[in-house]
């Protein structure tokens, strides 16, 4: 570890700042804290939230995991773990269960997470209600006054326009049946996983919010009685691997409308292939 | 100021405050768990814990109050030398720092409907830390949990107004446990 930096980056007087917003954040789940986010040595959006709330949180003794839509190899991932590797000196892993603190970019890892592990996600726009109301006023007093039929408006005309909900990412979600959250822009189909062992926290830099959710939160996609909460995922099993339970990316492979499916989270994908398992296009090495 | 005030502090910041703030995150998140910290040590009466606890999250933006026996001049000296928090009555308070008996509950403030965070954060020292006695429900525990809390009607109290309320530290030597206003308590 090089000793240019002080540990994970931030000064001390911005971690505390950013330790207390996470401590009243999980005292509060749901609820968004503001927060003094820092300029960070990276682009707004490109994960400064997750970034700020990963370093505030990390011990020397942690391994760190970061994945972009579940992919352990994109840009995004590869250049925030470079990062805390070399400002705090963390080990750095792509594996699901070895990692203490993994930070996410818009997925829940498949393998269910447990009680030692910390999942940070980078939120881009915290307020569930900001496309619905403009102003940071009003929402306030929506959140304050718990008045949400605004959203279920929302999921209504949804229905009345398309037949079902078509929201499929970010997908609303009630918490400890208060606060009505952001998940991030996750796949609806990961929204049940939010109900886990680990403790989430959530950091949007521009936007200036970090909110939490302690372990074992009651965590409730929004939805109508007659048109229940459907956690929907592409109808195929995994190309590579076989998997009929993860969520899949849909890959377009030639100019002739070829197309195959394939695992976002690659950790999941690469451990069941070593396991032996192999699906439709595997051996034709496409991976 | 005492010589006193400049000793007991972090010898490694960086590292020792990431240790102890990743042990009272965990026992706010788990409400009634009981976790270890160390790190630094103030002027009696501070439990190892609390003063560990006040150098991870308190500094010159985090006016404390110290109530009772805690409100000593070697106590003041430490924390202003180490932190530079101010310290303050009750009611401008973010952290407060006493026994139960001393720490004057009604007078803190508990947050507002659209800011709820805006509330205190007690640090109470006990003379003994238990998973026993008090049962804990809610976000962060999976069925049940028992923490050997000081009474149980406040608790309840604070609870009810939730999502407004206060959070609670409770210390003993180096031990810790924590109850955020979203616990039931019965």
């Amino acid at each position: 570890m090089t000793q240019h930096y002080n540990f994970a980056y931030l000064d001390e007087q911005t971690k505390r700042m950013i330790r207390r917003a996470i401590l009243k954040g999980l005292a509060v789940p749901g609820y968004q804290v503001p927060f003094a986010s820092r300029e960070m040595p990276m682009p707004y959006g490109w994960g400064t939230g997750g970034v700020q709330v990963s370093a505030a949180c990390l011990t020397p003794d942690d391994t760190f995991k970061v994945i972009d839509q579940g992919a352990d190899d994109t840009t995004n991932a590869v250049s925030i773990r470079k990062f805390f590797e070399k400002t705090a000196g963390v080990a750095v892993t792509e594996r699901t269960g070895d990692a203490t603190v993994i930070q996410t970019r818009h997925r829940i890892p498949e393998e269910p997470l447990t009680e030692g592990q910390i999942l940070v996600y980078q939120v881009p726009i915290p307020e569930p209600l900001r496309f619905l109301e403009p102003s940071e006023v009003e929402t306030r007093k929506m959140h304050a006054l718990e008045e949400y039929g605004l959203m279920h408006v929302k999921l209504y005309e949804d229905i009345s326009r398309h037949g079902h909900i078509s929201t499929a990412y970010a997908y609303p979600v009630k918490v400890e049946g208060r606060y009505v959250m952001d998940p991030s822009p996750i796949p609806k189909f990961d929204n049940p996983k939010m109900e886990m062992a680990a403790i989430q926290l959530f950091g949007a830099g521009r936007e200036q919010r970090i909110y939490a959710l302690p372990p074992y939160s009651r965590v409730v996609s929004l939805d109508f009685e007659d048109h229940p909460f459907d956690p929907s995922k592409a109808d195929h099993p995994c190309d590579l691997c076989g998997a009929e339970d993860s969520y899949l990316d849909e890959v377009i492979v030639d100019d002739a409308g070829g197309r195959m499916f394939v695992c976002s989270d690659t950790d999941y994908c690469g451990s069941r292939r070593a396991a032996g398992h192999r699906g439709r296009l595997a051996a034709e090495d496409v991976a | 100021m005492e010589a006193l005030s400049l000793e007991g502090g972090f010898s490694d910041v960086p590292v020792q405050a990431s240790l102890a703030f990743r042990a009272a995150m965990n026992a706010m998140a788990r409400p009634g768990t009981i976790e270890v910290v160390a790190g630094a040590a103030g002027p009696a009466p501070l439990s190892v814990a609390a003063s560990t606890l006040i150098l991870t999250l308190c500094d010159p933006e985090t006016p404390v109050h110290l109530a009772g026996a805690h409100d000593t001049a070697a106590v003041r000296g430490w924390i202003t030398f180490h932190t530079g928090a101010p310290l303050v009555g009750p009611e401008d308070a973010m952290f407060a720092l006493g026994t139960w008996e001393a720490l004057p509950l009604s007078r803190f403030p508990v947050g507002t409907a659209e800011y709820p965070d805006r509330s205190a954060t007690l640090i109470v020292e006990m003379a003994e830390l238990a998973a026993a006695g008090a049962e804990l429900r809610g976000p962060g525990i999976r069925d049940r949990a028992a923490l050997n809390l000081p009474e149980r009607e406040a608790f309840r109290a604070n609870a009810a107004r939730y999502p407004l309320g206060l959070d609670f530290y409770f210390t003993c030597g180096g031990a810790l446990a924590a109850l955020p206003r979203s616990t039931k308590v019965s």
